[in-house]
C-alpha cells in the first residue's frame, strides 16, 4: 500500500470514529455504563433507608436464593423469590408458544396478499407495537377487569351470575402479554416468509406433498430464522416486563420486573435488586447469544 | 352437492380465520377503550351517551397539563438530540470499509434495545440517586438524557437504512464537480437523508413519549410525564379520563406513525 | 508533438493485501494529447475504469504518478482536479432539476448567479435540451438523463473529460445516435475525451487513439486502424474484430503452416509463430490456383451482407472467410465443396505469442 493508500484509509477511520463518539458518550453516560454500576451495588450492604452502604457484602446474592429465619437465625431456600423466578421463565415460555400459534398464521396471512395490500396489512400489526405499552394493557384491562366488557356482556347474556374473576390471576397475566408482544412475534415471521417463493409450494405439491407435509417440511424450515427471532424478541420483554404484570397482576402476582422494583421501592434492598437484575440480564443475553448463533449457523448453512 | 373448492398453493388450513382473529383481537381493546372514552356513564358497564367531558375534564386538569407540558418537552428534546447522535453514527458506520471497533460499536448502539428496560431503569436510578445527592439538581435534564440514550438506536434504524439504500457515486459525482467534503454533504447527502432523518425523529419522539419504566424510575418527586401520571392514577381506579388521555395520546402516536410510514414508502 | 494534458507514469493499483493482493494496473504508462478523443478498450476486469477513477481521484494508486499539465496531480483530491467524469450510472442528483445539476459545479466553486445560469443555459444548448430546464432527474427519459449528465461535466469546462461506458445503458438506437452526438461535442468544445468501453466497434468508430487494455496492463496504443491492421499481439487481434490465428513457423520469405504450405509475410520472425488473418481478407479461388491453400468447406452461415465460410485446411486446421453475398443470395458453394484459400497481400500478420 503506498502512502497516499494509507493516509486516505486512516482518514476514513478516524472520521468513522469522530462521528460516531458522541453518541457513543450518551449511550455510555446513560445506558451502558450504569450497567456497571448495577453489578458493584449488588456487592454492597443495603442502607437502612434505601441506597446501599459502601462495604462489601454477599447477602444481595445470598438473599436471591436463600433466606434467614429471623427467629432461628437458619438459611432455607427463598420460596417466594424462587416463585417468582419460575412465573417469569414459564409465562414468558408459555406467552412466546402462544404467540407462535398466533403470530404464525397471522403472518403467513400478510405475506399471501397481494404486493400492494401487504403494506396496509402490515400497518395494521405495527401500530398496537408503537402504540403506548400502558395504554395497550389498560384496554386489555377494560375487558377483562370484573366491572369490564367481557363480564359486562355476559352477565347480560345471562351465561353467568357472577362477574368472572380474570384479573388479578395468571390467565390475566398471559392474555396481557400476549396481546401486548404478539406484533413482536409477527413482525420477523413476516420478514422470514416475505421473501418465500411461492414455487416452493407448487414444487412440493408436485412432488406429492401433502399440506401438513409441505408446512412441516417446507414451509416452517425456512421460516426458521424468523421464528427464532420473533421468539427471543417475545420472550426477552416478557422476563423483563414490569407494567403489564402491575397492572393486570394487581401488586401480588410479581413477576422479575416488579420484585427488582420492590427491592430499590419498599422493599429497601438495593443490593438484592442489583442482584436480580444482573441475574435477569445474564438470562436475556444468554437467550441473545443463542440467537446470534441460530441466525450464524443459518448463514452457514444458506 | 358441495362445489370442491379451488386449489391454491398458499392455502394453509385454518390461516384466513386465524389471521382475522388476532386483528380483531388486537384492535377490538383499543377501540373499545377510545368510544369509552366519549361514554357519559364512568363504567363501561353501560352506554348513556356521547360526551367530551372527560377530555375537558382531562384538559381542565392542572396534573394533566403539567404531566402533558413535561411529556412534550422530554419527547421533543429527547428527539432532537437522539435523532442528531443517531444521524452522525449512521454517516460514521455506513458506506465505508469496516474498521476495527465496528461491531463493538453496533452492540452499544443496540444495547437500549437488548437490555431489559427494568434493568437499564434501575441502573440509571442508581446514577441519578448520586448525582442529586451531590449536586441537589432535579430538574427534567435527567430524563432527557435518559430518553436520549434509549431513543437513538430506534432514530438510527431508519437513518441508516436510508443511508445504505443511497447511491455513493452521487457523492463521487459531487467531488467530481468540485463540491469540498462539507458542501458534498451539505447540498447532496443531507438532502436525500432528510427523509431517513425526519423517519428516525418521528420513532424517537413516539418512543419518549411513551416510555413508562425507566421515567418511574428516574423522575424527581411531582415531576410525572403522561405515562407516569395515568400508571399513577390506576393505583386508585380506572376512571373515564384516563381513557380520554389514553384515547389522546393514541391519536397522536397514529398522527406521527402515519407520517412515518408515508416517509418511508415515498423512498421506494 | 505538443506536451500531452494528462499522463500516466507507471501507475500500479492493488487491491487487498499479501497473497490476497490482486493488480488492477500493472505499470501503466499512458500520454493523452490536448484534444484527443481517446479511448481505453478492453474486457472486463482488464483495469480500464480502475485507471480512470486514478485519473478522476476517485482512488489513490499504489505508485505511480499522474500528470495533468506537467504537474504531479497523483493525490490530489477531485474536487481539485479540473477533470470530470460521465458515470456510467449518470449519478445525476435525484433532488435536483435539470439545469440544478448542470449548475451544480460552478455553483460549487462559488461563481456568481449570472455566469452560472449563463453557462447553464449554454450547455443545455449545447445537449439540445433548452426545454427541459425545469424539469426533474426522474421525469427524463435514458438518453436525456445521458444528455444531461454530459452537460453537467462539460459546465466547468474541465481540462480532460472522463466518460466510463457513457452509453452502456441505451438501447442500440440511441447508442449510435449519441456516439454520433459524443464526437460532435467533443469537436465543438475542443476538451480531451477519455472513454472507457468494451465494445471494440464503438471504440473503432469514434477513437482519434486507442489503448487496448488486459489484465491491467496496456497492451497496445494506436490509431484505430493501426490496431486493426497490425494488432501487436493475439489477444488484440482476437479482440478487436475477428481474427483467423495459424500454428506456423517464421522462416525468410513467409511463414510455413503445418499443412507445408508457405504464406507470404512482411516483417520476418523466425521459428514458432502464429500467424494471424482477417476472415475478410481471404479470397476463395479454384483448388489448384498457384499459391493458394487447399481447404474444404464444412459449413456456410448466412450473414445478410456476407457469408462466413467455415473449413477445414488438409490436416484439419479450422479457417474461416467472410464473402460478400452476391444480389442472389448464394455464394454458389456448398458442403463438401474442394476451394483454394488466397490471402490478399498484406493481410498476413505473424505474431510471436
Amino acid at each position: 500500500m503506498s502512502a497516499a493508500e494509507q493516509a486516505q484509509r486512516a482518514k476514513t477511520t478516524r472520521n468513522a470514529w469522530l462521528l460516531v463518539i458522541p453518541a457513543l458518550v450518551v449511550l455510555m453516560a446513560a445506558a451502558i455504563g450504569p450497567l456497571v454500576l448495577v453489578l458493584i451495588y449488588s456487592f454492597l450492604t443495603p442502607g437502612d433507608y434505601g441506597n446501599v452502604v459502601w462495604s462489601f457484602s454477599l447477602d444481595g446474592w445470598q438473599k436471591v436464593v436463600v433466606e434467614r429465619d429471623i427467629f432461628d437465625d437458619s438459611l432455607h431456600l427463598a420460596e417466594a423469590h424462587l416463585t417468582i423466578f419460575w412465573r417469569s421463565v414459564s409465562l414468558s415460555l408459555v406467552t412466546t408458544i402462544l404467540s407462535f400459534f398466533a403470530g404464525f398464521p397471522t403472518a403467513w396471512f400478510i405475506a399471501t396478499r397481494p404486493a400492494n395490500q401487504r403494506a396496509f396489512w402490515l400497518f395494521l400489526i405495527t401500530l398496537p407495537f408503537w402504540t403506548n405499552l400502558l395504554i395497550r394493557t389498560f384496554a386489555i384491562n377494560q375487558i377483562i377487569r370484573n366491572e369490564g366488557l367481557l363480564n359486562t356482556i355476559l352477565l347480560h347474556l345471562g351465561v353467568i351470575s357472577a362477574p368472572l374473576q380474570m384479573t388479578y390471576t395468571e390467565g390475566a397475566l398471559l392474555i396481557g402479554m400476549v396481546y401486548v408482544y404478539l406484533p413482536l412475534m409477527v413482525l420477523p415471521l413476516y420478514a422470514s416468509l416475505e421473501r418465500f417463493d411461492l414455487r416452493l409450494l407448487e414444487a412440493a405439491y408436485d412432488l406429492y406433498a401433502s399440506r401438513w407435509q409441505v408446512l412441516m417440511r417446507v414451509v416452517l424450515p425456512i421460516a426458521r430464522p424468523g421464528i427464532v427471532a420473533g421468539s427471543i424478541l417475545v420472550f426477552v420483554p416478557c422476563l423483563g416486563a414490569y407494567v403489564t404484570p402491575r397492572i393486570l397482576g394487581g401488586g401480588k402476582l410479581m413477576m422479575l420486573g416488579n420484585f427488582i422494583e420492590l427491592q430499590f421501592g419498599q422493599g429497601r434492598n438495593w443490593p438484592l435488586g442489583a442482584a436480580i437484575s444482573i441475574v435477569l440480564l445474564v438470562i436475556v443475553m444468554a437467550a441473545l447469544l443463542v440467537y446470534v448463533r441460530a441466525i450464524n449457523g443459518e448463514k452457514r448453512d444458506g | 352437492m358441495a362445489k370442491p373448492r379451488a386449489f391454491h398453493v398458499a392455502d394453509l388450513p385454518g390461516v384466513g380465520p386465524t389471521a382475522l382473529f388476532v386483528f380483531a383481537g388486537l384492535y377490538a381493546p383499543i377501540l373499545t377503550l377510545v368510544i369509552y372514552s366519549f361514554n357519559a356513564a364512568p363504567s363501561v358497564a353501560t352506554w348513556d351517551g356521547f360526551t367530551f367531558d372527560w377530555y375537558v375534564k382531562a384538559w381542565n386538569n392542572d396534573a394533566v397539563m403539567n404531566a402533558a407540558a413535561n411529556s412534550l418537552i422530554v419527547a421533543t428534546l429527547a428527539a432532537i438530540l437522539s435523532t442528531g447522535l443517531a444521524t452522525l453514527a449512521a454517516l460514521g458506520t455506513t458506506r465505508r470499509p469496516a474498521f476495527f471497533g465496528i461491531t463493538a460499536i453496533y452492540a452499544a448502539i443496540n444495547q437500549p434495545l437488548m437490555v431489559p428496560e427494568i434493568v437499564t431503569a434501575v441502573a440509571l436510578l442508581i446514577v441519578v440517586a448520586a448525582i442529586k445527592a451531590a449536586t441537589g439538581y432535579a430538574g427534567l435534564g435527567y430524563l432527557v438524557v435518559a430518553h436520549t440514550a434509549f431513543c437513538i438506536p430506534f432514530a438510527y434504524l431508519p437513518i441508516r437504512a436510508r443511508l445504505e439504500g443511497m447511491d455513493l457515486t452521487l457523492e463521487t459525482a459531487a467531488a467530481d464537480l468540485y463540491a469540498s467534503p462539507w458542501q458534498s454533504f451539505r447540498f447532496v447527502t443531507l438532502p436525500q437523508l432528510a427523509p431517513g432523518i425526519l423517519a428516525g425523529w418521528m420513532l424517537a419522539f413516539v418512543t419518549s413519549l411513551d416510555d413508562v419504566v425507566i421515567t418511574e424510575f428516574i423522575k424527581s418527586p411531582g415531576q410525572d410525564t403522561l405515562p407516569t401520571y395515568m400508571l399513577g392514577q390506576l393505583r386508585r381506579a380506572m376512571t373515564p379520563d384516563i381513557n380520554a388521555l389514553s384515547a389522546a395520546l393514541l391519536g397522536l402516536t397514529l398522527v406521527l406513525l402515519s407520517g412515518f410510514f408515508l416517509l418511508s414508502r415515498r423512498k421506494s | 508533438m505538443a506536451a500531452p494534458v494528462i499522463s500516466a507514469r507507471n501507475l500500479v493499483k492493488a487491491f487487498g493485501t499479501g497473497d490476497f493482493a490482486v493488480r488492477a494496473l500493472d505499470t501503466v504508462s499512458l500520454d493523452i494529447q490536448q484534444g484527443e478523443f481517446f479511448t481505453l478498450l478492453g474486457p472486463s476486469g482488464c483495469g480500464k475504469t480502475t485507471l480512470l477513477r486514478l485519473f478522476a481521484g476517485f482512488e489513490m494508486p499504489s505508485a505511480g504518478t499522474i500528470l495533468l499539465d506537467g504537474q504531479d496531480v497523483t493525490v490530489l483530491p477531485p474536487n481539485r482536479r479540473p477533470i470530470n467524469t460521465v458515470f456510467q450510472s449518470y449519478a445525476l442528483f435525484p433532488h435536483l432539476t435539470v439545469a440544478e445539476n448542470v449548475g451544480f459545479a460552478l455553483k460549487m466553486q462559488g461563481k456568481p448567479r449570472a455566469e452560472i445560469d449563463e453557462t447553464v443555459a449554454k450547455m443545455l444548448a449545447l445537449v439540445r435540451l433548452e426545454a427541459m430546464a425545469g424539469r426533474k432527474i426522474t421525469q427524463l427519459s435514458g438518453g436525456q438523463q445521458q444528455r444531461v449528465a454530459l452537460a453537467r461535466a462539460l459546465a466547468p469546462h474541465p481540462k480532460v473529460l472522463l466518460l466510463d461506458e457513457p452509453l452502456s445503458a441505451l438501447d442500440l438506437k440511441l447508442r449510435k445516435e449519441m456516439q454520433i452526438e459524443l464526437k460532435r461535442l467533443q469537436h465543438e468544445t475542443g476538451i480531451t475525451f477519455i472513454f472507457v468501453t468494451h465494445d471494440q466497434e464503438e471504440a473503432l468508430t469514434m477513437s482519434d487513439r486507442i489503448a487496448v487494455m488486459s489484465a491491467g496492463k496496456v497492451q497496445q496504443v494506436g490509431t484505430p486502424k493501426e490496431i486493426y491492421t497490425h494488432p501487436i499481439n493475439r489477444f488484440v487481434a482476437a479482440f478487436i474484430g475477428e481474427t483467423n490465428f495459424l500454428d506456423a513457423v517464421g522462416e525468410t520469405g513467409g511463414a510455413r503452416l503445418t499443412t507445408g504450405d508457405l504464406i507470404p509475410v512482411e516483417g520476418v520472425l523466425h521459428g514458432p509463430v502464429t500467424v494471424a488473418i482477417r476472415p475478410e481478407q481471404l479470397r476463395l479461388v479454384a483448388p489448384a490456383t498457384a499459391g493458394a491453400i487447399a481447404a474444404t468447406v464444412r459449413d456456410l452461415v448466412y450473414f445478410g451482407t456476407d457469408t462466413h465460410c467455415h473449413m477445414a485446411l488438409v490436416d484439419g486446421t479450422a479457417l474461416t472467410a467472410r464473402l460478400q453475398s452476391p444480389a442472389s443470395g448464394d455464394i454458389g458453394l456448398s458442403i463438401g465443396d474442394r476451394v483454394g484459400v488466397l490471402p490478399m497481400p498484406g493481410a498476413a500478420q505473424m505474431l510471436r505469442d
